[in-house]
């Protein structure tokens, strides 16, 4: 289908973009969603990374569009952009409440038991992984957020396809890891809390409803 | 040591990490789009004879009209561009602060004008004559010369008629040697009233043109210039020197100011000028 969106595009930029934005939005919104932790961010990233598509594409001859990974391509783009702006960011500030684009879509599968139903889970998790040293970060993040193969995965990062397999599966690894250190000390808080005052976040939603 | 329960499986947690995916944003098609000018917005502003309609894309403005009703602007806009064309609630604020420079007559104000669709022809008439300061005009046969182009006197008018952007590219300073002030993307009418708000004497410029006087010279400096020419309105009176033709001019052993070029190629003014 990407490859059929290229050929589109080789022949007919203009009468084509938009069908490419619709097709890769979700994705590079989530990627960049995912990668900064901040929805307006987000936002304005992947604009300029379709921006900055088209440019390319309206300096390409036709046979180079044609031959172009879209997924694989645009991808890069916002991967770029995103660790661009990571390097001259401010320290992460508190979103304020409702202004958020919808953090929530359903797992590929669809089923119920794998949605995130609440805020601060999202933000455990995207913490945790800004926490992976960079080299695990990117392809996890590609790989399950993203939902890239491993073949497009090497043409954004430049790694062979073993090496980032086992990168993802060394990822994970550390984000279990992280996840039970994060429980772990969240526990140990509630003990010393419980003590004398109600512990502030006592009750809210935790990460046990979300994974089980 | 405590062990969780639940501690994901690598299962459960590719799941979590797959749920993290997110729609886009409504907003961020529609803002692309008009970032790389696949779509345009529009939105008021005030100009120098009334209201303003101005629409405009990522790539620079793209339409400008005097204000009306809406619906009309917004289907004219889209025939004549095949574009879709939405309101903004207002322009984006470097570019309103660019054109609201560039109408007060700062011809450096960066005001960048989409104009794909254009000729080469029309880009090259449209760009002489921003070099037009204002509160000055020039003849159509000037705008000719000037590109190189000097027997397109007719098709320089024509291209000015087709100006998207009057206003921001001033084709209304552009007028017929003859001292008729000639015809204008808004209208005639309004060409006289831009022209007398940027400080433009039109009476004295159609009185000298009725008396066949196309160039002014000082008889201190022994300069020709057209008349509207900023050197040639600090001439103290007792020192201007009338001419009908380059010429004329010329043979008194004038030479052509080098700030308003009447020119060197006598052949493409009209013959009654000569």
């Amino acid at each position: 289908m990407d490859d059929d969106l290229a050929l589109r595009l080789a022949g007919d930029l203009d009468g084509s973009f938009e069908r490419l934005v619709l097709a890769h939005q979700d994705r590079l919104f989530s990627l960049a969603l995912r990668w900064t932790g901040d929805p307006r961010e987000a936002e304005e990233i992947a604009q300029d990374a379709f921006v900055r598509a088209y440019r390319a594409l309206a300096g390409y001859d036709a046979e180079r569009i044609a031959g172009l990974h879209l997924r694989a391509w645009l991808t890069r783009i916002t991967l770029n952009l995103c660790r661009n702006r990571a390097r001259i960011r401010r320290p992460a500030a508190v979103r304020l409440e409702g202004e958020d684009p919808p953090l929530v879509a359903s797992g590929a599968d669809g089923s119920p038991d794998h949605r995130l139903a609440d805020r601060e889970a999202v933000e455990h998790w995207v913490a945790l992984l800004a926490g992976l040293p960079d080299r695990y970060r990117a392809p996890v993040v590609l790989r399950h957020v993203s939902g890239l193969d491993y073949e497009e995965m090497a043409e954004v990062l430049d790694r062979p396809a073993g090496t980032l397999k086992a990168q993802v599966h060394r990822g994970l690894a550390l984000l279990r890891a992280a996840h039970e250190a994060a429980l772990r000390h969240e526990q140990t808080v509630e003990e010393q809390a419980a003590g004398d005052r109600v512990p502030e976040r006592a009750g809210e939603p935790r990460i046990r409803e979300v994974t089980r | 040591m405590t062990e969780r329960s639940n501690l994901p499986s690598e299962e459960a947690l590719e799941a979590v990490l797959g749920g993290l995916a997110a729609r886009a944003p409504a907003t961020l098609l529609p803002a692309v789009l008009l970032a790389v000018g696949l779509a345009d917005a529009w939105a008021p502003l005030d100009g120098p004879i009334g209201r303003l309609f101005v629409a405009f894309n990522g790539r620079g403005v793209s339409r400008v009209a005097l204000a009306g009703d809406e619906g009309s602007f917004e289907s004219a806009f889209a025939a004549a561009v095949g574009r879709p064309i939405r309101r903004a609630d207002r322009l984006p604020e470097r570019l309103g602060r660019a054109l609201e420079r560039r109408l007060a007559g700062d011809r450096r104000a960066p005001v960048p004008v989409d104009l794909r669709g254009a000729t080469p022809f029309e880009r090259a008439v449209w760009e002489k004559a921003l070099e037009i300061p204002r509160g000055e005009v020039r003849p159509y046969s000037w705008v000719a010369a000037e590109i190189g182009r000097p027997r397109a006197v007719r098709a320089v008018g024509s291209a000015l008629g087709r100006n998207p952007v009057p206003l921001v590219v001033p084709c209304h300073r552009v007028v017929r040697s003859d001292g008729r002030i000639g015809d204008y993307a808004l209208g005639s009418e309004r060409k006289r009233a831009v022209l007398q708000a940027e400080g433009l004497d039109l009476g004295r410029l159609e009185t000298l043109a009725r008396a066949g006087v196309r160039f002014l010279g000082s008889d201190t400096t022994r300069v020709f210039c057209l008349p509207t020419c900023h050197q040639a309105r600090r001439i103290q009176p007792a020192h201007v020197v009338p001419f009908r033709s380059r010429l004329e001019a010329r043979a008194a052993g004038y030479r052509p100011c080098r700030r308003c070029r009447p020119g060197e190629r006598a052949h493409h003014e009209p013959a009654h000028g000569i």
